[in-house]
């Protein structure tokens, strides 16, 4: 399948002027700022940058020693797994059914690819409307079947809320690469299967899932980039990280240490932490799990 | 073939996420050459925003040397973070409006500002500070007195309570209860005659501790709650606060007290009905007077019996004079332009028309003067108007460290934190007083790496 056409340039100067536009782009936008917090993640300055000291890995054992950051990574862990988990779930049983001859296929999948147009804040805008204890129709609802509805003062029903807007907000990403894998799929393959006895599930299980599986790994990998990474408006808008830090996440406790607190040396440690944890999480993901991925 | 695809989206939305905003660049269009212009950041949204550009469109009329811009830079909170990146990049705004969490941070910003009493010594500008209000000139002075920047819009934090729900619970709603004990009673009464919410608070941090620290004249932190160095220490775990938390927390589980949510989220559940009492900034009232369906009322902030309580705080913001940037200072035609402008809106016309348009404090005297004796306050439609200036002047005025104000570097922070720390104690993760204690540990973490920040900066 794979055709590998080999240019040879003559000499050196060419090659590096093609290249040339791609590398000061990837200097400017990734590596200089990735510097820069590097470098501030071993200083201490006030917030105008009057006077700076050099503390050494001083910010990065703070950091470390910090229960309140340890409880921001496990939040982390809980709020991407359970975000990634949920969207992908829902956007793969939507696509089988968007995929099935239904009357107004198209307007349904129209419909499910809408909220991937809808910014984070207002998303969060959206589901604080439904979930608000008292002005929200759904947290209304529920005080009055009597269930205690409260995510201002009860941090699980805060993570549930903002896990639900997060993987909401990404699942007409996920439907549309689903769909797409979906429709790749021969149909010459399901109908043997049919033929020879096989039913739906069976046909999905043994079929469907194990083709969809290249679809699957990308989307897993960015839904869990996106849930790191992207979800700060979500939490921003509706929790603000509490109540306590139970919704305050790696990413969102980067922005409050940074920008609201002014504690940049601190900031700067964080992202450094997490960038070796992105690092570390994709690697891992393309090393061992891709193995198990067939193309 | 596909896997190069996805690799290279993965990338690209990887690149998406990374790639962040640059920082704010300051607008300097060209000016008429005689005229100086100043730029002016500020920090309030509509309907507050555009009053405050009006007065800097009539400064702009007023005379011919100096053309005041004001833009609108987001909340406070993003304002500040705007001044101090546009500082850091030559780019700073000659005034910009901080809010009063921020004091102590500009206080030991150094050569970032220039101080409000050497700007008017240098210009030859005299201000009556005499006539401000104590707790208005306090917040934003030195403590032997000199001004570091202009005051502004100034609120303190009173008690808006549902008058008909009230009557329904048989309590007087003339008289709101004096005593923390009063408002307990109420409560119950409240609750017992069906009110699902009998009381709430706005701005959790700043009514519960900081304005009950202050008329209960007890220090928040040593040092003169930080106005006499940076090396204070949080003093919130004191018995008496400590006591006070203990009855919100049990408040909450009786039912009587709702936790409302930080900041301003509370301010909603008033206006709807939803809440029958609420402690919240005077500067409420403009909502409610709009939004209520019910007849309400003012009060001042309760006390524990067997206290005598003195003034309250205020909150607001006041504006700073920046330097354009670290190695950068202002010219003498600048700082006039900028002293031309406080000397205009220090005037007592100024100060009273936006008291009487927004519901601030009339910061100084003679405009409170100016505003009674136009009969304002008799009218019953601002019934009320003068409670958060009598509770300013309570105890005769005569402040004490307690009730200066608060001048905390990394306050903005340490705000959350009691907020959180409180959280867990409404949540039954923590009893009041860990709470305290928590907030205290790590409020002072706060404090300490703020003065290692600012030795001699």
């Amino acid at each position: 399948m794979r055709l590998r056409k080999k240019v040879i340039f003559k000499g050196t100067a060419l090659p590096w002027l093609l290249l040339l536009p791609q590398l000061i782009i990837t200097g400017i936008f990734f590596f200089w700022p990735a510097g820069q917090a590097i470098y501030s993640s071993f200083l201490r300055e006030d917030a105008f940058g009057l006077s700076r000291e050099f503390v050494g890995l001083e910010n990065f054992t703070d950091v470390l020693a910090d229960p309140n950051y340890l409880a921001a990574g496990w939040n982390t862990v809980v709020f991407s797994s359970a975000v990634a988990i949920t969207a992908l779930a829902a956007a793969l049983f939507l696509a089988v059914q968007a995929d099935k001859a239904i009357r107004g296929a198209n307007a349904y999948k129209t419909l499910l690819i809408w909220p991937y147009a809808v910014a984070p804040a207002v998303a969060a805008v959206l589901w604080l409307f439904m979930f608000h204890p008292q002005i929200g129709l759904f947290g209304r609802f529920l005080n009055g079947i009597g269930i205690q509805w409260d995510y201002k003062v009860n941090g699980n029903q805060a993570m549930l809320l903002v896990i639900l807007a997060a993987a909401w907000k990404q699942v007409s990403y996920n439907f549309i690469f689903f769909l797409a894998g979906l429709q790749s799929i021969p149909r010459a393959v399901l109908e043997a299967a049919a033929i020879d006895g096989a039913r739906p599930i069976r046909r999905f299980w043994t079929i469907i899932f194990p083709l969809l599986a290249p679809t699957s790994f990308f989307l897993l990998v960015v839904n869990i980039v996106y849930a790191f990474f992207d979800t700060f408006g979500i939490i921003h808008a509706l929790t603000q990280g509490g109540p306590g830090q139970s919704t305050t996440t790696l990413i969102y406790k980067v922005y409050v240490d940074g920008v609201q607190n002014l504690n940049f040396g601190s900031s700067a440690a964080q992202s450094v932490i997490l960038m070796a944890i992105v690092i570390l999480l994709t690697a891992v993901q393309f090393r061992f799990i891709e193995k198990k991925v067939h193309y | 073939m596909l896997r190069r695809t996805i690799m290279a989206g993965a990338f690209a939305l990887a690149g998406l996420n990374v790639a962040a905003p640059a920082a704010a660049q300051a607008q300097t269009p060209a000016a008429a050459p005689a005229q100086t212009e100043i730029t002016f950041w500020h920090g309030l949204t509509q309907p507050l925003g555009g009053l405050l550009e009006q007065i800097a469109t009539d400064f702009n009329a007023s005379q011919t040397h100096t053309r005041v811009v004001a833009s609108f830079r987001g909340s406070y909170p993003e304002t500040m973070v705007a001044a101090i990146a546009a500082f850091r990049a030559n780019q700073s705004p000659h005034i910009v409006q901080m809010f009063e969490v921020g004091t102590g941070t500009m206080m030991a910003a150094g050569r970032a500002i220039k101080p409000l009493h050497e700007l008017l010594a240098e210009t030859n500008t005299t201000i009556n500070f005499q006539d401000y209000l104590p707790g208005v000139r306090g917040y934003y002075s030195l403590p032997d007195g000199r001004m570091m920047s202009m005051p502004f819009n100034s609120s303190t934090s009173v008690v808006f309570y549902n008058k008909d729900a009230f009557r329904r619970a048989n309590l007087n709603p003339d008289a709101f209860p004096m005593t923390w004990e009063g408002v307990a009673q109420a409560a119950t009464a409240l609750k017992a005659a069906g009110v699902a919410c009998p009381m709430t608070s706005a701005w959790p941090t700043w009514t519960q501790v900081e304005q009950f620290s202050a008329i209960h004249n007890i220090p928040l932190a040593t040092q003169g709650n930080g106005f006499d160095g940076l090396n204070a220490e949080l003093r919130i775990n004191n018995p008496l606060l400590v006591k006070h938390m203990t009855n919100l927390v049990q408040w909450q589980r009786d039912g009587l007290f709702r936790y409302g949510g930080r900041d301003g989220a509370a301010d909603a559940l008033f206006p709807s009905g939803e809440c029958a009492m609420i402690f919240a900034s005077s500067g409420l009232r403009a909502r409610i007077q709009r939004e209520a369906q019910f007849a309400w009322g003012v009060a001042q902030l309760p006390y524990y019996e067997g206290t005598t309580p003195i003034n309250s705080i205020i909150g607001g913001a006041s504006f700073w004079t920046m330097n354009r940037g670290p190695n950068a200072t202002r010219s003498a035609a600048e700082l006039r332009g900028v002293a031309a402008f406080f000397a205009y809106i220090a005037q007592p016309q100024v100060a009273a028309k936006w008291h009487t348009d927004t519901g601030f404090l009339p910061v100084t005297r003679t405009a409170f003067e100016q505003v009674r004796a136009s009969g304002f306050y008799a009218l019953p439609a601002n019934a009320g108007a003068d409670i958060p200036i009598q509770q300013m002047l309570r105890g005769g005025g005569q402040m004490t460290e307690n009730s200066m104000g608060i001048r905390l570097g990394g306050f903005v922070e340490i705000r959350t934190i009691i907020q959180e720390e409180l959280e867990r104690a409404f949540q039954g993760q923590q009893t009041a007083e860990q709470a305290m204690n928590n907030a205290v540990t790590r409020g002072n973490v706060v404090l300490r790496n703020f003065e290692r920040q600012n030795r001699g900066g």
